[in-house]
């Protein structure tokens, strides 16, 4: 029997549930000094002085380094699409151009010292006008970066078609803001790094991509990848904002290198909330038309993305915004425009969907506003424009080719999950009530794109004499469980034990090579890696049997009951797995696979989440009762993992429908820069959810499998936020700006009532 | 200055600055790290422990203050013969934790609330973990893992 698909506990938790995991923070690093950056009290000024004279006179306090000192060059662009006048210097050069931007680095003997030592730089600064309004950004009437002469650091604009909306009976147009949230990881940024004594620098990162953090350290510090060794020890989440490598990062690798004593960094929450990269971030302006009966003809939509004061990865979410343009429907004509520009806020990155929640988000919107233009069921406008599961391989209007999918099949079976038509029921006898408590029903189709950036990935598997399998993976999990999961698919292909497996990953001297974890990218490639070196392995393992055996290499045949191999017909003479590591091992070799899996191409998850909500209309407040979702990642090789990663995607969602918001004023102060101003959702807040997977494979990868990181995320946001919208509609309420507080909720229902206002139109 | 506390049964004695916060006593001067630090402002949870029994935020308080008292830490929850406490199997059989970051805070304050509590329902464990953040399993697994958690010790007993 298989062991894939079965509910499998992770191997991991006996040592988290015990003694807790081993983070950077937790690793010794024996006479190691601490590393605390000067951080820009201002969002945009031009600096005048740093005097540090002060804090280096202060007892253990080793040195400080503004940029100068460093004498490193600036960031590269985002693969050759941004604008180079806007990558970010290593520490601020000159001008600062948002709050929390590093300034200098102070090295001490202590973090407490080193913290001491911050209050004694003084920083002069000459303000400069602040652009926080990404609107108001691309008018470019201030400028960033007066050297490009734009603000603008990335755009993707084919022109449009006039004609797009002239067959259209009915036209519905919304403005609507995808806000500013943080990531918030529970770790924060963190590393370690000191000198060997054969001269290599060893660094210790908490990211995503081991091998990422060891390339740019090599590059930055002028040295071969050889000479760096990272090694990433358990890591407390990422989200996507631990995917990319930090100046911070490489002034530590830098220190580690100029003082030649063991350096460690590890931030404040605080510093965090401004210094660790946000996600989302676009205005939308978003255009739908059809007819009068519910097929959609034409989309557009129109993305303003907020890079922040840099930029990164940021600036080109748009990207995956534009490539899942129309969603899961079936629209002849559909079109993106999409503007980056600089404002003085913290960078901008990817977080849990990059890109994609947002398009999600936008076209959910709207759909809901075009059933209520035509009085047609939600649900209903949806099944008549979804994809057809036999027009796969579709090629979407903005020439996406969706793999495969039965989107029919999702959006039923989480109708019927729900209960729909009871619910609609319910809500009709409290509209009609007038209760205050009213309820709204909110569903979200999606589909998404999972590992759409190009790299393969590394996957090694190696059988020992003493029967101990090793594996060695490029993937860099954070929480996702690989070393259950790998384990598992070796397992299935080796026929052993799975307590025999050995799972290696996050170390760049173990493994050679490897794209790190992000993008829902890991099973699909990595995991995939692993599974055809396994594959491989069975096979050398055959030809060692065939020799043994004095056999026809045809006739070897493993046992994966007992992980024995035999002579067709003579199951009773038999070797083992370490009977066969041993004869390769008496031969001088190994018995060993190893693969650079190209990567197979991007795959399309799928599905529908539907959110039942109640709302008080008297104060606002909204309360999530159900969330249902039922989501198609293709074949799924761990249900617990599965699972898992919808429930932490669907509370992301949620907290960014509801709750979560990084907010500045207009000078640029940020206003939610701690963990108590900012509404991170816990526990309270939340409803156990009922999740469904249907199971459509892929042929994309041989293990048939989709990426299921992020779909909780993209699928839940635009549910909740519908639902919210619903529950108030009959109250004349047209749409609510996520995140759909309690004050906004309000405002919305007393503007309608009252017919003042704006919140009718949306934004 | 000189502090005594009990930790996990064992008496522990160190000189460390008046200002040390119970976290840092517990991670740098014993060197029992399996507590963390997620935030600076009493937000998040990860650093509770059980100053005798009661879940406190270690983060929250001063070392100094709890002299001569007793605290429990993530390392000192499993059972004598070895085996995991009923809190911490139910989070492995339920899949109650991802990155393990929030864990450690999450298990002590379950363990807490189902001291005070030993027949929850799901919503008063919702609203005891408030303080609790964990940015990974969306709280359903770790809910989970509470309320069986609750009917394994009710067996037990
Ligand atoms: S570290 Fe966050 S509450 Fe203690
Ligand atoms: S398991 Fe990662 S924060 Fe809770």
């Amino acid at each position: 029997m298989s062991i894939l698909g079965n509910r499998v506990l992770r191997r991991e938790d006996p040592k988290f549930l015990t003694v807790g995991g081993t983070y950077v923070a937790d690793l010794a690093l024996p006479g190691s000094v601490h590393v605390t950056f000067v951080r820009s009290s201002m969002a945009h000024a031009r600096i005048v002085s740093v005097d540090s004279t002060y804090a280096q006179a202060m007892p253990g306090v080793l040195a400080v380094y503004t940029n100068d000192d460093l004498g490193l060059p600036k960031f590269p662009t985002i693969m050759g699409m941004t604008n180079e006048a806007m990558t970010p210097p290593m520490l601020a050069s000159g001008t600062v151009r948002y709050v929390g931007e590093p300034i200098a680095a102070i090295v001490a003997e202590s973090r407490e010292i080193a913290e001491d030592a911050l209050e004694q730089v003084v920083v002069e600064y000459e303000p400069l006008k602040v652009v926080i309004d990404p609107v108001k950004a691309r008018t470019d009437e201030d400028l960033l970066f007066p050297d490009a002469g734009t603000n603008t650091s990335f755009s993707l604009d084919f022109g449009g078609d006039e004609t797009l909306f002239d067959d259209c009976e009915v036209v519905v147009e919304l403005t609507l803001a995808n806000q500013r949230v943080a990531p918030c990881p529970l770790e924060v940024r963190s590393a370690a790094a000191h000198m060997s004594e054969d001269g290599r620098l060893e660094f210790n990162s908490s990211t995503q991509a081991p091998h990422g953090v060891r390339d740019a350290l090599a590059t930055f510090l002028d040295l071969e990848p050889d000479q760096v060794h990272v090694v990433t020890p358990d890591v407390g989440g990422g989200f996507g904002a631990k995917g990319a490598v930090y100046p911070e990062d490489i002034v530590v690798g830098w220190c580690a290198q100029k003082l030649g004593r063991p350096v460690r960094w590890t931030e404040t929450r605080s510093e965090s909330m401004l210094g660790l990269g946000h996600g989302r971030a676009q205005v939308q302006h978003v255009r739908i038309g059809g007819t009068r009966e519910g097929a959609v003809l034409a989309y557009r939509i129109e993305v303003l993305q907020d890079t922040g004061a840099y930029a990164g990865f940021g600036a080109v979410l748009p990207f995956m915004t534009r490539m899942m343009t129309s969603g899961p429907y079936k629209i002849p004509r559909a079109e993106c425009a999409s503007y980056s520009v600089v404002t003085n806020s913290t960078p901008t990155t990817a977080y849990r969907g990059a890109g994609r929640p947002e398009a999600t988000a936008a076209i959910e919107r709207i759909m809901d506003l075009f059933a209520r233009e035509i009085d047609m069921d939600p649900a209903e406008l949806r099944r008549r424009n979804l994809i057809e599961k036999d027009d796969f391989p579709y090629t979407t209007p903005v020439d996406t080719v969706y793999d495969v999918g039965d989107y029919h099949r999702a959006l039923d079976l989480a109708l019927e999950v729900a209960g729909y038509d009871d619910l609609r029921a319910e809500q009709v006898r409290r509209r009609t009530a007038g209760d205050v408590r009213q309820l709204g029903i909110g569903l979200s189709c999606y589909v998404e794109i999972t590992n759409g950036l190009p790299d393969g990935e590394f996957g090694a598997v190696e059988v020992r004499p003493d029967g101990k399998v090793i594996v060695r993976t490029g993937t860099s999990p954070h929480g996702q469980g690989h070393v259950t999961a790998w384990s598992m698919l070796v397992a299935e292909q080796l026929g052993v034990a799975i307590e025999d497996i050995e799972v290696i990953h996050g170390d760049t001297d173990v493994v050679p090579r490897g794209a790190g974890t992000m993008g829902s990218r890991s099973l699909q490639v990595g995991g995939a890696a692993v599974n055809q070196a396994a594959v491989d392995v069975v096979e050398k393992a055959k030809d060692l049997a065939a020799d043994l055996f004095e056999a026809d290499r045809d006739d070897i045949v493993l046992d994966k009951a007992n992980g024995r191999f035999h002579v067709v017909g003579t199951p009773a003479l038999s070797r083992s797995w370490a009977e066969l590591a041993e004869a390769a091992a008496k031969d001088g070799t190994a018995l060993f696979a190893e693969v650079d899996l190209a990567s197979p191409g991007p795959t399309y998850p799928f599905g529908t989440h539907i959110s039942v909500v109640e709302v008080d209309t008297e104060t606002g407040k909204v309360n999530v009762l159900r969330h249902i979702a039922v989501d198609d990642a293709g074949r799924i090789i761990s249900p617990l993992l599965a699972e898992g990663q919808v429930h932490g995607g669907i509370a992301q969602g949620v907290a960014q429908a509801l709750l979560e918001e990084v907010v500045y004023d207009l000078d640029g102060n940020p206003l939610t820069s701690t963990l108590a101003d900012y509404s991170f959702i816990s526990a309270a807040e939340l409803p156990s959810y009922e999740t469904r997977f249907t199971e459509t494979p892929t042929p994309v990868n041989a293990l048939g499998a989709k990426g299921i990181g992020e779909s909780g995320t993209i699928g839940s946001t635009p549910a909740v936020h519908n639902a919210v919208c619903d529950a108030v509609a009959h109250l004349g309420v047209r749409h609510i700006d996520m995140p759909t507080t309690p004050v906004r909720v309000w405002s919305a229902i007393n503007d309608a009532v009252t017919g003042h206002g704006t919140a009718k139109g949306g934004r | 200055m000189q502090i005594d506390i009990t930790v996990n049964g064992t008496a522990e004695s160190h000189d460390v600055e008046a200002r040390t916060l119970l976290v840092y006593y517990l991670r740098d001067a014993v060197g029992l790290k399996g507590t963390n630090v997620g935030c600076d402002t009493t937000s998040c949870g990860a650093c509770t422990v059980l100053l005798n029994g009661e879940s406190v935020k270690s983060c929250t308080v001063l070392a100094a203050q709890v002299a001569g008292e007793e605290v429990t830490t993530i390392e000192g929850l499993a059972l004598e013969d070895g085996r995991m406490h009923p809190v911490q199997q139910a989070f492995q059989e339920c899949h109650g934790l991802q990155c393990g970051y929030c864990t450690p805070g999450m298990v002590m304050a379950i363990t807490s609330l189902l001291a005070e509590n030993p027949d929850p329902t799901e919503e008063y464990i919702r609203l005891g973990l408030e303080g609790n953040l964990c940015r990974c399993t969306g709280y359903h697994n770790i809910v989970a893992a509470a309320l069986a958690a609750s009917q394994a010790l009710e067996m037990r007993q």
